[in-house]
């Protein structure tokens, strides 16, 4: 190629290909970030009932967005005739809402905006699509518009059965939490884990570190780092970036307390339990109401009484009969209404 | 506050602000070679990207942490030598070229992210380097001499840096591109080939810089660098272009977000505060940038194509 242009005619015309390159380039990347099709494949001769799903992270983050995918994935397989849709790794909120407005132009039946974060967006586009069913969660407000579900998560009660197991399996008393941001299930979750740490062993700290980012893990990564430093022996976190603080965990042999996912499979050794979420609870209700007529105006919850919150435990994790105990206890009377998480 | 300054506190808190910094340092030493010959690379982030997801996946593979930080390595550089086609040869507007380089890292490196791997898998870091009487001395042994060989590579590599710019022919024609590149090219310098040489650097870099981030973390996640590499252009103009001042700015960026850190875990900083505390780095060094910007010219053909006879 030619390094210098000689005239001006040849320096209009190299432009061209600097655009035909980066057109290339985005067209890779559009590839790359393309709706994924999954689920049931409509193959029975009816239309397929329509769910797409936006969510601010990768699908199989063992984390938040997974939980939804992996629910809805298996909303699919029981009833064999659903179309699903993905777009993931949303974490600009402009982008989520044009995949949002995208689907519903698309006649999707049930557009999931899984993301707190874009309710903002949600309260604007819902409007223009009054026949097409929204939900967003985590958050109890539908906006007082009719085609708008919203679901929540009391991750307090997990969070309250992880702090009790924390504090009984605690040397140093000194608990570490790694939170992104101070706001929706995450703060239940860690404050509710407080509650359970405390109600175990009020003489126990907990440290609680909100690094304020869902995805920064280098910085999640420090924050364990910092726990470590300041004497804590188990750690918790909330959010797709605490992959980095488990890596911390694993690697300086602190237990590790879960939720969201189940996150056994990230350090096998050091997973107590994890408190994974099944929206399939909710979402089995939302599409009855769908079809029943009802595109939205209703609130959910996923709680332990009720079955979308599970304590999941680390089968290869050797947990003493005596903790085991304590954290059926604290199930069990959180479910009857014996317990207070405090919220 | 007494808690905040326990020497094992203190000691952790540098460390882990030195850990911060590692990545940012790096990348920024290889755009500045670009900067300083005049093309700005908005790719950085993108390329470290694919550098990241790609030594990382080659840790999964091999299980062998320097085949990873090869990898990521050889990934950067094809990538800056595709930079450099695009900014030097196609002379595409740089600022929109390289936002393009940076959708298309964010984006490959998920989608090979999601084909190869799927959900995160744990692989081996980094082995830990005490270097031998250093690593001993009080206080500063344990803040800066029991890092992974990585950390010490990328200090060593600032003299390297200064050495290369000030000292070699070579740093001589990157000056002299980047300040005034028609008389450069009238003396007999080619300016396309010094620029190559500059942004292939910069891409070798910045993919060294997102391997060694992945394989330090020892996992890979959508968007693992969260924007670092815009840091790490920022901190080039911070440092006016020179690499001690790129190194103080990384190490201030990591410093403070260190500090900020632990204090928080500490409960110094209140939960309430905790968003705002999470600012902190990022206006800190935007007010060094204001400071910086009144005293330092960037090189004066940052960001021009360089037409001959024009």
């Amino acid at each position: 190629m030619t390094v210098a242009p000689t005239g001006k005619g040849g320096n209009m015309r190299k432009p061209r290909f600097a655009w035909l390159a980066m057109l290339a380039a985005l067209a890779l990347v559009a590839a790359a970030c393309g709706d994924d099709d999954g689920g049931g494949d409509g193959t029975n001769g009816d239309d397929p009932f329509r769910i797409a799903i936006v969510a601010p992270s990768a699908s199989n983050d063992l984390a938040f967005s997974q939980s939804i995918v992996d629910a809805v994935n298996l909303i699919a397989q029981e009833r064999g005739n659903v179309q699903v849709q993905v777009t993931d790794g949303m974490f600009v909120v402009e982008d989520a809402a044009a995949a949002i407005r995208g689907y519903a132009e698309d006649g999707v039946d049930l557009v999931l905006a899984h993301g707190s974060q874009y309710g903002g967006s949600l309260q604007e586009i819902a409007p223009d699509f009054p026949d097409t069913a929204f939900a967003w969660g985590t958050a109890a407000d539908t906006f007082d518009l009719p085609n708008v579900f919203s679901y929540e998560a009391a991750s307090d009660e997990g969070g309250y059965v992880m702090g009790v197991m924390a504090a009984a399996l605690s040397e140093s008393g000194i608990i570490g939490v790694v939170g992104p941001i101070e706001v929706g299930d995450a703060k239940l979750y860690v404050d509710g884990f407080g509650v359970g740490v405390l109600a175990e062993d009020p003489g126990a700290t907990v440290n609680v570190n909100y690094i304020g980012s869902f995805s920064d893990v280098a910085l999640a990564s420090e924050a364990a780092q910092s726990h470590l430093a300041a004497g804590a022996d188990v750690l918790t976190g909330t959010a797709q970036m605490v992959v980095g603080a488990i890596g911390v965990a694993n690697q300086n042999g602190l237990l590790w307390f879960g939720t969201q996912a189940n996150q056994t499979s990230l350090a096998p050794d050091i997973v107590v339990a994890s408190q994974v979420y099944h929206w399939e609870v909710v979402l089995r209700d939302i599409i009855a109401n769908i079809e029943g007529g009802t595109v939205g105006g209703e609130i959910y919850e996923i709680n332990l009484a009720n079955g979308g919150l599970v304590i999941e435990f680390n089968d290869g994790f050797d947990l003493s009969d005596d903790v085991r105990a304590k954290a059926d206890a604290a199930i069990d009377g959180i479910k009857s209404g014996s317990i207070s998480t405090g919220q | 506050m007494s808690d905040l300054f326990t020497q094992a506190v203190f000691i952790a808190m540098v460390a882990s602000g030195v850990r911060l910094a590692v990545p940012l340092l790096i990348a920024s030493l290889g755009e500045m070679f670009g900067q300083r010959s005049g093309v700005l690379n908005l790719g950085v982030d993108g390329i470290m990207l694919l550098g990241a997801f790609s030594g990382y996946y080659a840790v999964l593979r091999s299980g062998s942490v320097w085949y990873g930080l090869a990898f990521g390595t050889i990934i950067g550089l094809l990538l800056g030598i595709v930079s450099a086609v695009i900014a030097v040869t196609l002379k595409a507007e740089q600022g929109i070229s390289g936002i393009g380089v940076y959708l298309f890292g964010l984006g490959m490196s998920d989608l090979l992210f999601q084909k190869l791997v799927g959900t995160p898998v744990p692989i081996s870091s980094f082995p830990k380097v005490q270097l031998p009487l250093l690593s001993e001395i009080p206080l500063l042994g344990g803040m800066l001499f029991r890092h992974s060989l990585v950390v010490y590579l990328a200090f060593v590599a600032v003299p390297v840096s200064m050495w290369v710019l000030n000292r070699t022919t070579f740093g001589l024609n990157i000056r002299a591109v980047g300040q005034n590149p028609e008389s450069a090219d009238s003396l007999g310098v080619s300016v396309a080939r010094v620029r190559y040489a500059t942004v292939i650097i910069g891409g070798t870099l910045a993919g060294t810089a997102g391997a060694a981030l992945a394989i330090d973390l020892g996992i890979f996640q959508q968007n693992l660098t969260n924007a670092a590499g815009f840091i790490a252009i920022a901190l080039v103009y911070f440092g006016a272009w020179r690499p001690l001042g790129v190194m103080a700015g990384a190490l201030l960026y990591g410093l403070v977000n260190a500090v900020v850190l632990q204090m928080k875990t500490l409960g110094i900083i209140p939960l309430a505060w905790s968003d705002i505390a999470a600012m902190v780095p990022a206006i800190i060094t935007i007010l060094a940038l204001v400071v910086v910007a009144q005293r330092f010219r960037p090189p004066a053909a940052l960001t021009k194509p360089f037409l001959r006879g024009t």
